[in-house]
């Protein structure tokens, strides 16, 4: 089946700047793909270029086997929701939605289904420029679902919202998936992705890092996660675990954290040496692990050197 | 809220709506309800049909109550058809000010994103923008100055300085006001589509029209008078009226078809920008 998405050696400058690098990748039909990098990765760029918005400095980017220009009723194809607005803040909801829909001859029917779809029911008649930003996303969402498009690009669809918003949207990506729908989803954030996507991409500084799906990624992390020790004895089974491949740190008293010998492991070589245990824990790396692994070298924008021990969500709190 | 999408696909699709496609006609559709559904439109349009059909009445009644006062001079060069379309002095500010905003109000919001994601062709938003404001205007501007005209000859009828539409002039003057107008649109639109902002688009369209004559007024008036009847508002105006301080202006249509020219010219750049920039 052909690609919905494909991004083909695709670079994007901005004068000196390089936004995207050399890209490639293409987005399979039927599952959720997410686009995963930090703040500052080329992400939102990229979308833009699929989105036929910014032009390639070179490279090609086709939906459904045509550039996006070429798409003779783009709304029916591909539904798209930017992380920036693209909505006149002085017309109403309804207004902008059937401004849209016109351009493709969309009955007034599809707009207010689409407005009560996304809860917008109550407020549909308001200016769009006082929307919370929650309702703001809603809006976006029913623009991008205007022409009950197959494919939907969602540009950090949970940034900025509150929790009751966050759970909308995880639903709502459910529900698109259950419909068989491609969903395309960018996030600076493995959590949510991870929640709904099957396949990643994975992008830092314009580069591509991984292309693969997210039980890969899970396993990979996992393989060279540590295994957690204590012990009153932390010298002789430091002694005992010594090995080619294997490294042991310890950053408090008692404890080790071992790298490159699993568990069952440790537990028979200590075994072996008499050597008593308090505890032996794997450590099962986290998605965000993983991620920030991943990502570690190319995070854009370091605040300062502590920020590696941050989580990405305090760091994009900060 | 949150149940609304704990839906199934029926809910999200019911029966596979009808799938249209872009074509110039929907585009037109889409732009015309833009137009109206933004408050500063309706307001801009409405005081620019305001000051078309009122001040002109406004000032010949003002006139004909000091008829007794004004010097003679003022009174034998009267004309009642120029005062007829007098509004456009000002209607000119609204219409050319809403031009610009027609485009850079998109850019400003970023709404711009949406009609292009739409339309990705881009170039028929272009063309539907300028079709619809032109159209408005020009009807709003003829019934506009058709009113100012028939108005103010009213009013100077009881001194006998009343003209018909079908005196020399009258309705090439009458028609040419609303086509003035709309031209300028027009080249507003462009403007704003060139600058993509509204503070700038704004400020070259005042420099252009009106900030410009104020310049060339301070040059020697061998070289004024070369340059003055090419500028855009001197040669668009040539069309709006039947009298001339003197004898340095280009012919109405001639002057006219300049004006358009300039508006081809900022439409075509515009139109080229529209294409090659990232939106």
């Amino acid at each position: 089946m052909m690609d919905m998405i494909d991004v083909d050696h695709v670079s994007k400058r901005y004068g000196e700047k390089v936004a995207v690098d050399d890209l490639t990748f293409t987005v399979q039909p039927g599952i959720v793909t997410g686009f995963l990098g930090p703040n500052g990765a080329g992400k939102s760029t990229t979308m833009r270029m699929i989105l036929g918005l910014d032009a390639p400095t070179s490279g090609s980017v086709q939906v459904n086997g045509k550039a996006y220009r070429d798409l003779a009723a783009p709304l029916h194809e591909i539904g798209a929701m930017l992380e920036a607005r693209a909505i006149h803040t002085g017309r109403s909801a309804y207004n902008h939605l059937l401004a849209m829909a016109q351009t493709h001859g969309i009955p007034r029917s599809r707009v207010t289904e689409v407005i009560d779809l996304v809860g917008l029911t109550d407020v549909a008649r308001k200016r769009a420029g006082g929307f919370s930003l929650g309702m703001g996303q809603r809006l976006g969402i029913a623009s991008a679902l205007l022409g009950d498009p197959a494919t939907v690009i969602l540009d950090e669809p949970a940034n900025g919202l509150d929790p009751e918003g966050i759970l909308w949207i995880r639903n709502l990506l459910k529900s698109l998936a259950a419909d068989g729908r491609t969903v395309f989803l960018s996030s600076h954030l493995m959590s949510e992705i991870a929640l709904t996507a099957e396949h990643l991409v994975v992008v830092g500084r314009g580069r591509l890092i991984a292309d693969t799906s997210v039980a890969e990624i899970v396993a990979q992390a996992s393989e060279n996660a540590a295994v957690r020790v204590r012990t009153p004895d932390a010298t002789a089974l430091r002694d005992a675990l010594a090995a080619d491949g294997v490294s042991v740190r310890s950053d408090e008293r008692g404890v080790l954290e071992v790298h490159g010998l699993s568990s069952e492991r440790i537990g028979e070589l200590a075994a072996q040496q008499s050597i008593v245990l308090h505890e032996l824990t794997p450590q099962t790396a986290s998605l965000e692990e993983a991620f920030m692994r991943l990502t570690g070298d190319s995070v854009e924008y370091h605040a300062a050197a502590f920020t590696a021990t941050l989580t990405p969500e305090l760091e994009h709190a900060a | 809220m949150s149940t609304a999408v704990a839906t199934d696909r029926t809910a999200a699709s019911p029966a596979a709506p009808p799938r249209g496609r872009v074509t110039q006609a929907n585009v037109l559709r889409s732009e015309w309800t833009k137009l109206w559904t933004l408050r500063s439109t309706r307001w801009s349009l409405l005081a620019a049909v305001v000051a078309m059909a009122g001040l002109g009445i406004l000032i010949a009644a003002v006139q004909m109550g000091r008829w007794t006062h004004l010097d003679p001079h003022e009174r034998a060069v009267y004309d009642s058809i120029d005062t007829g379309v007098g509004g456009y002095h000002l209607a000119q500010l609204a219409i050319g000010v809403l031009g610009v905003l027609v485009i850079s109000g998109e850019y400003s919001t970023g709404m711009i994103r949406s009609s292009f994601m739409a339309v990705p062709k881009r170039l028929p938003v272009l063309w539907a923008k300028i079709g619809v404001f032109a159209a408005v205007t020009f009807v709003l501007m003829l019934v506009a100055s058709l009113v100012s005209f028939f108005g103010v000859q009213a009013i100077v009828t009881g001194h006998h300085l009343q003209h018909s539409l079908g005196d020399p002039h009258a309705l090439r003057v009458v028609v040419g006001t609303a086509l003035f107008l709309t031209v300028l649109g027009i080249l507003s639109i462009g403007i704003g589509g060139l600058v993509r902002n509204t503070a700038g688009g704004i400020a070259l369209f005042v420099f252009l029209l009106f900030v410009l004559p104020g310049i060339t007024a301070i040059l020697p008036a061998s070289i004024a008078d070369s340059i003055n009847p090419y500028l855009p508002l001197n040669a668009g105006f040539t069309v709006a009226t039947s009298t001339f301080e003197n004898g340095n202006h280009l012919s109405p249509w001639g002057g006219f078809a300049l004006f358009f020219g300039y508006a081809a010219l900022a439409v075509g750049a515009a139109a080229v920008g529209l294409l090659r920039r990232d939106a």
